[in-house]
């Protein structure tokens, strides 16, 4: 199947990348000392593995290639792939939900505290990735800045907990108000601008969000953050710390379920669909009579509503704040949940943060190559399957005459 | 008087460092519409690339002239190198995708390449050699600007003169202005566009990398993310001239070194970035098209 040209070129890859990683990866210099460590092992590594994938890609592509011909000689079905058609089924969805609600319900009994906080953890950026996909995902607009409003709820808690002793409760409609504000504030200006520009404006936002925090000592109290806020409380109940988890755990599975309910429902909503003629769109959707400004408008406070309140719940979950927790590779984890799961989808979303969340949190040996694998996949996946793991089932309808 | 001359000055200087990358994100929009995310990890490898040419070139012992040459010679060759590869794995692929593909392609490159030399180097800072001599006939004014800033803002010029003549006056700058007019035609009329766009990358890649070994020797460290910040600052400054624009990222970026120097001399320097990004948001909701751009008119 592989022709000698394939060698060949896999062959000059090969060499082409020992060429380009050579410095960086090969040479390692201590500017000070005046010394250099030279790590040649390094160089054939790169030189193997990259023609080693690309001989790999060659098959793939090939056998693709064969199975579209097959297909197009109608020797063989096309596939769907891994869509939700098989799911809607009753016969295989009722099952397959009642298992899934038996295993989150039982968690707490099942594994011990630390497991518990990571699934909490876990449950937060579903909470969080549900809420960028309402801005990336079904109305299509950029947002690189979307940790800050992240951190306008977690600041609102930690700051209203301080000055004023409010609780958890009251603070989290308050957090998720502020943050549809700072949405709104950020989307007036912002939104007659094309995609792009969109995108670097809302990672300047968040990046003013958080040097102001950051600056700002005598309101946020600095880079040192603040720390002793509250855990949720039940009615005045006084609980054990163990206790507090897993009631915050059983609360945050409160929050993904209301969110999938308030999401899945919009989606079918006028509004929805007008975020998804947006997208596909923007001429031909304000030519059919569609608010553009006041529908992206609605997208991002919403998305940032979200993220307030998921805010919120991260300040109450760790009792501590600060600036660092709200970087800009925050806003790529997020934004790489929703590509990898599947934009618009609500499953790609739990399932993007499931691999992207809980598999670093288990291969630890493998912690230092996380982000580096957060960026491949970004680019791998925007290349061959840019619709995502899951990839989103729009609504047909059939008409008959 | 002096304060204030000293600040033009560290001004100038920081206006040419954005100005050399400014420009590869500006020539990249002009030719493929693209923000070219992963420019400012580019500016970054450059500057490492010239650390590591610079320490060994000295262990060898070459004179001080030598190793300044050979080490931009470095950085310009494996930036450009790096440029060129970008655009074959993560554009080249996307190119008549939906807009947002390349983009948070682009994004996913940028976080890659970081954590590539954080993970391959280190990720502390490193101290940078001063690869730039003092010169003698600057003694009496060294209160108010220094030899590296001078420097600075020779090469800046050259390079920018350069490139204007490269765009101006050769068959591949005009191959290029007729790409970044229209693609199809350019294709219906002969013109590689992929060779075209490919040297677009390397050129851009190329005068960052310049950019990172300039800026890195003036401030005398470097580590892995320098690039995010100054890749956003620069594509403020192109965007500020009207992206697209050649001489409007070159005049973007000495406003934005100006503004950043008085802004940071007489206000507060805790705020720096903090003043670039909001110029950033009042041009983008005042002026999108930028100081020296047309608005674009979109057809159906």
């Amino acid at each position: 199947m592989l022709t000698v040209k394939d060698c060949r070129q896999a062959l000059i890859l090969g060499l082409w990348f020992m060429f380009l990683t050579f410095p960086i990866l090969v040479i390692k210099v201590n500017p000070v000392e005046k010394t250099v460590v030279w790590r040649w092992p390094n160089m054939l590594w790169v030189g193997g593995v990259s023609a080693c994938v690309y001989l790999l890609s060659r098959v793939f592509l090939a056998r693709r290639a064969a199975r579209q011909e097959r297909i197009r000689l109608g020797l063989e079905k096309e596939s769907k792939g891994l869509n939700l058609a098989v799911f809607r089924q009753p016969k295989v969805c009722l099952p397959l939900l009642g298992g899934v609600a038996l295993f989150f319900l039982a968690f707490p009994a099942l594994f011990s505290t630390y497991q518990l906080n990571i699934m909490i953890t876990a449950l937060m950026y579903v909470v969080l990735g549900l809420g960028l996909n309402i801005v990336v995902g079904v109305a299509g607009l950029l947002d690189l800045g979307y940790v800050a409003f992240y951190a306008v709820g977690a600041y609102s808690y930690a700051l209203l907990h301080l000055h004023f002793g409010i609780g958890f409760w009251t603070a989290l409609p308050i957090g998720g108000l502020l943050g549809a504000l700072f949405g709104l504030l950020l989307g007036f200006p912002v939104l007659r601008l094309r995609g792009d520009y969109l995108a670097i404006v809302t990672l300047g936002f968040g990046e003013i969000i958080r040097l102001v925090l950051e600056n700002w000592g005598e309101f946020s109290q600095g880079p040192s953050g603040i720390s002793n806020i509250a855990r949720p409380g039940f009615f005045g109940l006084e609980m054990s710390l163990d206790g507090s988890i897993t009631y915050l755990y059983y609360l945050m599975i409160g929050m993904v379920l209301f969110t999938i309910f308030v999401v899945n429902r919009l989606q079918d909503s006028r509004i929805g669909r007008a975020w998804y003629a947006l997208r596909e769109d923007d001429i031909a959707c304000q030519a059919m009579g569609v608010d553009k400004t006041r529908t992206k408008l609605a997208a991002f406070a919403l998305g940032a509503a979200w993220a307030g309140m998921a805010g919120v719940f991260f300040a109450a979950k760790t009792t501590y704040v600060n600036p660092a927790s709200f970087t800009f590779l925050e806003s790529a984890i997020i934004l790489c949940i929703v590509v990898l799961g599947g934009m618009g989808s609500i499953v790609g979303v739990i399932v993007g943060t499931l691999v992207l969340i809980l598999l670093p949190e288990y291969l630890r040996a493998l912690a230092d190559y996380r982000m580096l694998a957060f960026g491949a996949v970004l680019v791998v996946m925007m290349v061959f399957r840019p619709q995502g793991i899951v990839s989103t089932v729009r609504r047909t309808y059939t008409l008959h005459r | 008087m002096d304060y204030f001359i000293e600040l033009v000055f560290s001004g100038l200087t920081r206006g040419s460092i954005y100005a050399l990358i400014a420009l590869g994100y500006t020539m990249v929009y002009g030719i493929i519409g693209l923000i070219n995310f992963a420019h400012g990890e580019i500016y970054m490898i450059g500057a490492f690339t010239a650390l590591i040419a610079s320490t060994v070139l000295n262990i060898l012992g070459l004179p001080l002239y030598a190793v300044l040459i050979l080490t931009a010679l470095a950085a310009a060759v494996w930036a450009a190198a790096y440029g060129y590869t970008v655009e074959r794995l993560a554009y080249r692929p996307l190119r008549n995708a939906p807009r947002l593909s390349p983009l948070i392609s682009a994004i996913g490159m940028s976080i890659f390449l970081q954590n590539y030399v954080m993970l391959a180097q280190t990720s502390d800072f490193q101290p940078f050699p001063a690869l730039i001599p003092e010169f003698a006939f600057l003694e009496p004014f060294a209160a108010v600007v220094g030899s590296t800033d001078l420097t600075i803002l020779a090469v800046s010029a050259l390079l920018l003169l350069l490139l204007t003549l490269l765009i101006k006056y050769t068959r591949t700058g005009k191959a290029m202005r007729a790409t970044a007019q229209d693609q199809k035609m350019a294709l219906l009329l002969g013109v590689n566009v992929d060779r075209v766009i490919s040297i677009t990358f390397v050129v851009g890649s190329a005068l960052a990398a310049v950019g990172g070994l300039l800026i890195a020797s003036h401030i005398g460290q470097i580590n892995f993310s320098i690039g995010f910040i100054a890749g956003i600052k620069a594509f403020t400054a192109a965007v500020l001239g009207g992206i697209g624009s050649i001489p409007g990222a070159v005049l973007g970026s000495f406003v934005l070194g100006l503004t950043e120097a008085f802004a940071t001399g007489y206000v507060s320097s805790d705020y720096e970035d903090v003043f670039a990004f909001s110029l950033l948001v009042l041009i983008l909701i005042f002026r999108p098209a930028g100081l020296l751009g047309k608005a674009a008119v979109e057809k159906v």
